[in-house]
Order: structure tokens, then C-alpha cells, then sequence
């Protein structure tokens, strides 16, 4: 029985990496197919029907490109920093569960690798974990660009995690629990019969912040600062080439598909969905749904907004972000404690106390954007 | 105090960008599609011929004088009655144009005197040696019309003296 839960977690961790890797290469597809469209092109289209085999072109071109490290560059580091960059992005999603257990001829198999207690904690431990590599690689490149790209990232992340925690915060509160399980349990069932108990529903001001950290977390458009091609030619990959660029690379889309993931389980129900209780296997498909609703949004945002100053980019993240999101910390809290005490109706002040503070930050961020001497600053 | 103007900016943004995911590509599709140049498009140089056969060029090497890029060399001999290849004395024995060295600004066209070299609208010219580069008069000059005979053609003595032709202003 043991060597069988053994097989079982070596085999759902090997699939999980899989769904992973070969998520990132067409997830690389898609997104170039859609940026395509937004922009009145049609894409790759040449390497097989409709460029599906685009993405193992890119790959089989990556593996025989000539790999160069920059002569004075730490040798050492400069290696291990694409590792330290796509381990944590592959392996922060195993608390992500995908669907609710089976029972497949017999055997009674539990949809997720990893069923940790304080879930919600470990992904931000590990998406910390996800700066050394950047930092270290554009620090060991010995380029003062690569270098540049690397502190920025690293500034960034660290401010709009702080922002993300807080967005977490709020679904910890509401369901109780940090365990990832507990938090899309507490998302099924409907109100009025319509309306999912999605944690967006309640709280929909604090998975707009999910939203903006989460871009600035993996270094997205309009918060790509890192790579500011105008600025920083390449931003901590500068130097990279080879199969250590695609490593690289697919951190960055990895961590894409993760962060869709994660949110897609905090905010948007899980694998929650209509006949998931009567049909357990339509679990994976409906957060695989999710998940790719989710990275459209982000490349949607990529296509249509320019990427903003890094001093505002900063001044965004801590003077709004934060600030805002300990408010909902406060109001999430107080309408549960409201919704307890006094009538479970009263859980509808969290999503409108919610709105009204977001408006009041939009309304001061009008007002400051607005003021005469703002650009000189 | 502004609060919902903003966010309908934001949004106006991403609902142009997805409106314009459900618009037609411009793309063209090239090797397997091709647009149609333009009338004025200088493509290739063409040789040409008039309509029994005789080419235009009289090997007068005015366009090897016109061109700024020096691309072209020419070099003529006597046409007799018995080999005849243009109308006149003197025909273009070699015809070499540089493909790496010309710019295509037509002016080999503007100062032929019998209208012989004409920019085309072939514009495919690839190749993958520097010698590749240099087109010789067989590759220029134009096949010989359907119903005339190839050059050199055998010829009644007097009657193509002239080796200008009677010229009109052009139409178009």
C-alpha cells in the first residue's frame, strides 16, 4: 500500500510537470497567436497547421544555439541562477488541487500533489524564493544592463508581494483556512442559484489587486520593468543564450500558467463549476478553463496598455496598493465578524465597502495624475 | 472627483484591443499570395524587342553612361543584313547588368534612346552567389514574340537603316 501512494505521488508529480512544460511551450503559441490578432496579423502559421509545432521549432532552435558566458562573469552562478529561476515556478503549484478525488477502478486517487495545511503560505514563500534566481542571474552576468534588470525585478517583486499576500489575505479570511482544499470547498454551492460563491464575488476588489500584483509579480506587461527593451536591452537576461535563455524563459511562462493557476483556485472557485459534484472528472477541466481564461487576460493587457514608469510603477505599488489592501484586509474582516454576529445577509458589506474604498483610491489617483507639476516629479 | 471616468478609459482600451481580435488580418500570405505591384514599380530590367523579332537595343550604352551605380556594361558590333539583331549599325554583343550594384532609379530607362531597356515588375532576385549577381543579356532580354523570328535574322539590304525609330511622347 505505501509503494502504491509512492507511485501514485511520483506519477502525479511527473504529470503535473508535464501539463507544466508543455503548457509553457503553447502557452508561448497562444500568446503570440493572440498578440497576433490584437494586432491584425495572424501569427505563426508556417510550422505545421496553424504553427502548432511552432513552439518545438523554438525549442529544437534553443538546444543548438551556441551557449556563450560572458568572460568575467561567476561561472558558477551564472549556471545555477536559470535552475534557481524554473524550480520554484514548476514546483509552486503543487498545492494547486485540480479537481476533487476519483475513484478510478477502484482506487481512490486525491486530484492534487501536495495537501499542505498552510497552502496559501507556502506559495508566497516560494514565489519569494523566485527573486534570488533573477537577481543572481543578472548580478553573476557581470553587465551593468543585466544588473540593472536584476535589482529592478527584485524591487518589484518584493513591494507587489506585499500587495499580493494582503490580496490573499482577504480569501484566508473568508474561508478560514490557508489549506488550498479548505479555500475551494468554501467557493462551491451558489447563492440565489445563480451567482457562484466565488471568492470574486465577495471580495472583487482584492482579485483586481491579485490581478495588478500578480503582472508585476511575474514581470509582465505593463509591469515588465526588468526587461525594458528601450532601457535595459534584455533587462537579467541580457547574457543568457541557449537552452540557459529558454530556461529562463520558462520560468517566466511557468510562472505564468502558476499565477493563473493559483488565482484561478483562490478567487474563481477552483475546479468548482456546475455538476462537479455528480461528475468528478469535470473538475480538471473546468480550472483548466479558468486557467486559460486568466492568461488571456494577461495578454490581452500585454496587447493594449505601454508599460509605465518605474518610479510610478513603485509609487503604485506602495503608496495604492498596499495601503488599499490592508483596507480590505479590515473590511473583509469586519463584515465577517458582521455576517457572525448580527445576520449572515450582512456579508454583502465586504464586496460594497470594498468598491467604495477602490473608488475612493481611483478618485485620488485621478486627482494626483491630474495635478500640474506631477510629471516633473 | 473623478471615479468611473478612469476605469471606463482602462476598459475602452482593452475593448478596442478586442475588437480588433475579430477583425480580418492584413497579412498577406507571401510566397503562396502576392500582391500586384504598382504601375510605376521598377522591378528587373526587361530588354525589349519589337514586334518582328529585332531587338530595341542598339547597344549605344547610354544607360551604361546614365547609371549612378555604374551597373551596366556594353559592348556592341556591326549588324550586317546577313545577321541582323537590331535595326541600324550596331547591336548590344554583351548586355551585363550588376544586380548588386544597381539601385533601381530607372535612369537607364529615361536615357534610352529606343525605349529597349525597361524596368520590369520582377522583383524576386535572390541568389546565393556573388557571381549569380551579374544578369547576362539572356537573362534580360524578352522571348521572342510568337509569330517572328528569333535574332539573328537574315534581312532585305535598306530597309532598317534607321537604328532610332520614330518616336511618340508617351501615353501614360
Amino acid at each position: 500500500m505505501n509503494f502504491l501512494l509512492v507511485l501514485e505521488w511520483l506519477i502525479k508529480g511527473f504529470v503535473w510537470t508535464l501539463v507544466l512544460l508543455g503548457g509553457f511551450a503553447y502557452l508561448t503559441l497562444y500568446e503570440r497567436k493572440v498578440l497576433a490578432r490584437m494586432q491584425s496579423r495572424v501569427g505563426p502559421n508556417r510550422a505545421g497547421p496553424w504553427g502548432i509545432l511552432q513552439p518545438i521549432a523554438d525549442a529544437v532552435k534553443l538546444i543548438f544555439k551556441e551557449e556563450l558566458t560572458p568572460a568575467k562573469a561567476d561561472k558558477l552562478i551564472f549556471t545555477l541562477a536559470p535552475v534557481i529561476t524554473v524550480v520554484p515556478a514548476v514546483v509552486i503549484t503543487a498545492v494547486v488541487p485540480w479537481g476533487p478525488s476519483l475513484d478510478i477502478f477502484g482506487y481512490h486517487l486525491n486530484l492534487y500533489i501536495a495537501d499542505i495545511n498552510v497552502g496559501v503560505l507556502y506559495i508566497m514563500s516560494i514565489a519569494s524564493i523566485a527573486v534570488y534566481g533573477i537577481v543572481l542571474a543578472g548580478w553573476s552576468s557581470n553587465n551593468k544592463y543585466a544588473m540593472m534588470g536584476g535589482l529592478r525585478s527584485s524591487a518589484q517583486m518584493i513591494s507587489y508581494e506585499i500587495a499580493l499576500g494582503l490580496s490573499f489575505v482577504s480569501a484566508i479570511l473568508l474561508a478560514g483556512s490557508m489549506r488550498m482544499l479548505d479555500i475551494v470547498t468554501a467557493q462551491g454551492g451558489y447563492w440565489f442559484h445563480i451567482l457562484p460563491k466565488w471568492f470574486v464575488v465577495l471580495q472583487p476588489v482584492g482579485t483586481g489587486i491579485f490581478l495588478i500584483a500578480t503582472l508585476a509579480e511575474v514581470n509582465r506587461a505593463p509591469f515588465d520593468m526588468p526587461e525594458a527593451e528601450q532601457e535595459l536591452t534584455a533587462g537579467y537576461h541580457t547574457e543568457y543564450s541557449g537552452m540557459k535563455f529558454a530556461l529562463l524563459f520558462m520560468a517566466e511562462y511557468t510562472k505564468m500558467i502558476a499565477i493563473s493557476a493559483i488565482g484561478a483556485t483562490i478567487f474563481f472557485g477552483g475546479y468548482n463549476g456546475p455538476f462537479v459534484d455528480r461528475f468528478p472528472w469535470l473538475g480538471p477541466i473546468y480550472i483548466f478553463v479558468k486557467i486559460i481564461i486568466l492568461l488571456f487576460g494577461m495578454i490581452w493587457v500585454r496587447a493594449t496598455f505601454p508599460r509605465i514608469r518605474y518610479d510610478r510603477l513603485m509609487a503604485f505599488g506602495w503608496k495604492v496598493l498596499l495601503p488599499l489592501s490592508l483596507a480590505l484586509v479590515f473590511i473583509t474582516a469586519a463584515g465577517i465578524i458582521l455576517a457572525q454576529q448580527v445576520n449572515s445577509h450582512l456579508i454583502i458589506v465586504i464586496p460594497l465597502a470594498s468598491l467604495l474604498v477602490a473608488g475612493v483610491a481611483v478618485a485620488l489617483i485621478d486627482r494626483t495624475l491630474r495635478r500640474k507639476d506631477y510629471a516633473r516629479r | 472627483m473623478r471615479v468611473v471616468e478612469p476605469v471606463v478609459e482602462l476598459a475602452r482600451g482593452l475593448w478596442t484591443t478586442l475588437r480588433m481580435m475579430f477583425d480580418k488580418p492584413v497579412t498577406i500570405q507571401y510566397p503562396e499570395q502576392k500582391k500586384p505591384v504598382k504601375v510605376r514599380f521598377r522591378g528587373r530590367h526587361v530588354l525589349k524587342r519589337y514586334e518582328n523579332g529585332l531587338e530595341k537595343c542598339i547597344g549605344c550604352a547610354l544607360c551604361a553612361a546614365a547609371c549612378p551605380a555604374d551597373a551596366i556594361f556594353v559592348e556592341s558590333s556591326e549588324n550586317t543584313d546577313e545577321q541582323r539583331y537590331s535595326p541600324g549599325d550596331r547591336y548590344a554583343s554583351t548586355y551585363e547588368i550588376n544586380m548588386l550594384r544597381c539601385i533601381f532609379c530607372g535612369f537607364c530607362e529615361d536615357a534610352c534612346p529606343t525605349e529597349a531597356i525597361v524596368l520590369g515588375d520582377q522583383y524576386e532576385l535572390s541568389f546565393t552567389d556573388r557571381r549569380q549577381s551579374i544578369y547576362p543579356k539572356e537573362m534580360l532580354i524578352e522571348p521572342v514574340p510568337a509569330d517572328a523570328n528569333p535574332t539573328p535574322q537574315k534581312t532585305t539590304p535598306g530597309v532598317y537603316t534607321r537604328s532610332v525609330p520614330e518616336m511618340k511622347d508617351p501615353q501614360d
